[in-house]
């Protein structure tokens, strides 16, 4: 199980690609004919993470079906960025209604397509967090209790971004949004809300559900070739820094991403029927104050008065992660490669232990 | 076009790729090539992050055929070489440095192994250069003028070219297979070699034999003595007539117990030369400290382990038969040893002086253009003396006497002397901004341990000449070589390719690298952050 993890060749598997191995070995988004299914010209912002996400996801999904592929995008950035009328940035067929309804629809299409005896055609949803834990939560608990043949893609913000950052069940403690400011007493988002649709995925007993960041790709794109492998309702949660939403830089996203995943903040993991299969190891252990300090929605948290009370509460949320999801070295399925579920026979090619 | 449209809809379908949003940019991408530290620090000016990339591949012939467009003695060099690029090496701050000498030494045994030839000499130039000294920078330099086109004559004073290789390092370090090959290498190219042949007087050689242009490199062969008080029957010899005449065949007695007075590398060559002579002590003498000591430190651990005692603070007062007296020293605030006036007796059937060496600059002597400062040969920036058409190089000049810098000094030599010659003057080429650690994104470099080079058993090594470190065998040179971070080249990761939320990264193809389409490039910084090796620089948008 898992992608085959290259060993040694300089980058090993952490690269987009390795110009010293197999084609077979290369990512999707290494090779200059991926679909690039969003196309230039969109409207996201500078380093938006969620259109490298979806290119990512399309990529892997329309490689994976060859081309036989329908998405269906909840209302967001996404769709807002990419379809500004008359003009399109998708290069898949493409289908927006209602912001929460994405699951619904999807689900709609899939049985056209079943109904026509197109049973080549996948249907792919996505939505960011807003669109699935809060508003497409109904449709989407739906999609996945009745077991409809959808692949739903989660692009997940941590807020709603097209609107001006308000706070959503999928913004974690103490980040500032615009509805939940840090102002006098208050310190950003609660803790003890929201969600984890992973999770509450994961306990509708789905045949897949898994998550990934776009700071790692070997991992994201064998996760979207193994949920095309299957029928029936699977979730992907992508875990996608916004540079506007967040206050980073625009060229910190993707390290950001790494930087989620390293602190244990968000653990990335796949389950099957309803049981964790498999989590990707932490490669470098980090503190969450190295992940918080990048971000001006935390910065409440260090100025004018630091606060390391809250940073501590934070680490604990991170910590827990680790121990609940076992994403440190010494664990059965660690290679310590720290390449998700990437398999103790992990490919050596040919390459001597020294 | 017109086409008929669903109710309320007016426009046409349009793609996305009509927003240019490039003129959102103000920061723009751009490619680069940075210095890798190895580079920069590579007194032969190779370069190494060039021929590791090629390596890297595999492509072996490709590679040496980089190192040797700087340095023809790639298996000399990966057996001698101190190798500065490992002690810059970007990669020690991840694990430990890249194992650079010993794919080096790989590639040069390689070429010796298939009989690579050096390229082809340029079109004759019709001028005739004399080098003096069959040493490194001699041989350098020959090489280095004939594939400039000019005619080369080498003469040297030894029975055998090689000057301080063959007579100043032993066989354990450096087997005269290797050094024989490449010189040999050289020599085909069609250099003229006199050996046995002294030169005393370097203008009048130049004179008499019509030369254009005369490279001097005859080296630092006489050893510095002192005066240390000794009977008639005490045997003292000095360093570097021992390790010659162990060239020669014709090694001296030295006797059971040894002591070598120096702390330089010819010190440990010498100690280590006396315990493969049968000594059974070999006592380093020295009057600083291990970490004042000249000596490289490979050097110095291997002597260690091959037995060799080192006694520190200590000076050589006098010799009485078999027994020294040694004067015990303190360092006071400048680092200076300085007497202490206690005494004890160290047993020894022979002291070898292994106290520098210094040139024998008479050939020069007669020329009042060519300045002559501590010993050594002043020369300006294009390595020539005071004397037109007369340059220097080696350790005969102002600079750090090793095998690699006179290497160093005979291509600078030679390019020197091809742009004299030819009437105009040679520009080093500017050197790029280097790659220092700050610039690489290590995450992507995957952990790799260094390969270690097997070395040669104990016993073998306190009782035979046969060479020590051993040579890695093709799959761990490999391995060796792919542990290059490659600071600041571009070696085709697609990761800028990959990381742009824009697509405005085109991939060219292998060996062709990428382009930023700055049509829609917004200027994120993404490729430039998550470039491994620090190949994309972000410059300011001129508005």
């Amino acid at each position: 199980m898992g992608y085959r993890a290259v060993r040694f060749y300089q980058t090993g598997s952490f690269a987009v690609g390795n110009r010293l191995v197999g084609s077979e070995d290369r990512s999707v988004q290494s090779a200059t004919r991926r679909n690039n299914s969003l196309s230039s010209g969109h409207r996201a912002c500078q380093g938006c993470g969620e259109a490298l996400g979806a290119r990512y996801v399309l990529d892997a999904a329309m490689e994976a079906t060859a081309g036989q592929m329908v998405a269906v995008n909840a209302t967001g950035c996404l769709e807002v960025f990419s379809t500004p009328y008359p003009e399109t940035s998708w290069r898949v067929p493409w289908l927006h209604s209602l912001f929460g309804n994405a699951p619904a629809v999807a689900t709609g299409v899939a049985a056209a397509f079943k109904a026509k005896g197109r049973t080549d055609v996948r249907v792919v949803g996505q939505a960011g967090d807003g669109g699935t834990v809060d508003i497409g939560f109904g449709c989407l608990s739906g999609m996945f209790e009745r077991n409809d043949d959808v692949l739903f893609v989660c692009y997940d913000n941590e807020a709603y971004m097209n609107t001006g950052v308000q706070r959503s069940s999928a913004t974690p403690p103490a980040a500032r949004t615009a509805t939940t400011e840090a102002i006098g007493d208050a310190l950003g988002n609660a803790f003890g809300q929201g969600k984890n649709l992973p999770l509450l995925a994961v306990a509708h007993e789905i045949p897949y559900v898994a998550t990934a960041t776009i700071s790692e790709l070997h991992d994201l794109e064998y996760k979207v070739h193994r949920a095309m492998t299957m029928r029936g309702a699977r979730y992907l949660h992508v875990f996608v820094p916004c540079p506007l939403g967040w206050g980073s830089a625009t060229h910190d996203t993707v390290r950001l991403a790494r930087l989620a995943k390293e602190t244990g903040l968000f653990p990335v993991f796949e389950a099957e029927h309803g049981e964790i299969t498999g989590v990707a190891k932490i490669r470098r252990r980090l503190p969450v104050e190295d992940y918080l300090r990048l971000q001006g929605r935390y910065r409440h948290l260090f100025e004018p008065v630091a606060r390391p009370d809250v940073v501590a509460r934070i680490q604990q949320l991170a910590d827990r992660n680790i121990r609940r999801f076992g994403l440190l070295d010494g664990d059965a399925e660690n290679d310590g490669h720290g390449g998700a579920c990437s398999s103790p026979d992990a490919a050596r090619t040919g390459e001597p232990a020294p | 076009m017109t086409m008929l449209k669903p109710f309320a809809v007016t426009l046409d379908v349009g793609s996305s790729l009509a927003n240019k949003t490039g003129s959102w940019r103000v920061e723009r991408p751009v490619y680069v090539d940075r210095l890798s530290p190895c580079n920069d620090a590579c007194p032969a000016g190779e370069n190494v992050q060039r021929w590791l990339y090629l390596a890297e591949e595999g492509a072996y012939q490709d590679a040496w055929r980089a190192v040797v467009e700087d340095n023809p003695m790639p298996a000399v060099m990966g057996r001698v070489c101190y190798h500065p690029c490992e002690t810059a090496c970007n990669r020690a701050q991840l694990d430990e440095a890249v194992g650079i000498n010993a794919v080096e030494r790989f590639l040069g045994d390689e070429a010796i192994r298939r009989g690579w030839e050096l390229p082809p000499c340029g079109p004759f130039s019709g001028k005739r250069v004399l080098v003096v000294g069959a040493g490194p920078a001699g041989l350098s330099a020959a090489y280095h003028l004939r594939r400039l086109g000019h005619a080369v004559s080498m003469y040297d004073e030894g029975a055998a070219p090689g000057g301080m290789m063959r007579y100043g390092i032993p066989r354990y370090r450096l087997p005269r297979e290797a050094l024989d090959a490449e010189i040999e290498r050289i020599l085909s190219l069609g250099v003229e070699l006199r050996t046995g042949h002294r030169v005393a007087d370097a203008v009048a050689a130049m004179e008499a034999d019509g030369f254009d242009a005369v490279f001097l490199a005859v080296g630092a062969e006489t050893s510095k003595r002192a005066y240390i008080p000794a009977g008639d029957t005490a045997r003292v010899l000095d360093a570097i007539g021992l390790l010659h005449a162990v060239e020669d065949g014709a090694a001296p007695f030295v006797g059971r117990r040894v002591a070598v007075y120096g702390g330089g590398d010819t010190a440990m060559d010498a100690a280590r030369t006396a315990r493969r002579l049968g000594a059974t002590d070999a006592v380093v003498v020295y009057r600083r400290t291990r970490d004042r000591m000249p000596a490289h430190d490979v050097e110095v651990e291997e002597a260690a382990e091959e037995g060799v005692q080192l006694r520190w603070l200590s000076t050589v007062k006098a010799v009485n038969g078999t027994s020294l007296v040694l004067e015990r020293m303190v360092l006071d605030h400048d680092g200076f040893p300085q007497p202490t006036g206690e005494v004890e007796e160290l047993q020894a059937d022979s002291l070898v002086l292994a106290l520098g060496q210094q040139s024998d600059l008479s050939l020069v002597a007669g020329d009042s253009d060519i300045a002559v400062r501590d010993g050594v040969v002043a020369v300006g920036p294009d390595m020539m003396t005071g004397h037109p058409g007369i340059f220097a190089g080696g350790d005969m000049v102002p600079a750090e006497r090793t095998v690699t810098t006179a290497i160093g000094h005979g291509k600078r030599a030679a390019r020197h002397i091809d742009g004299w010659l030819r009437g105009s003057s040679w520009e080093p080429p500017a050197r790029h901004e280097l790659a220092g650690p700050s610039v690489l994104n290590t995450w992507y470099y995957d952990d790799a341990p260094r390969s270690l080079r097997p070395r040669l058993e104990q016993a073998r090594r306190a009782s035979t000449f046969d060479e020590v470190v051993q040579g890695l065998e093709e799959p761990t040179a490999l391995f060796e070589a792919r542990r290059c971070l490659s600071c600041g080249n571009c070696f085709e990761c697609d990761n800028c390719f990959g990381v742009c939320p824009d697509n405005a990264v085109v991939k060219l193809g292998p060996g062709a690298r990428y382009a930023i389409d700055y049509d829609y490039c917004k200027g994120c910084g993404m490729c430039a952050q998550e470039c491994p090796c620090g190949a994309i620089r972000m410059e300011p948008e001129v508005v």
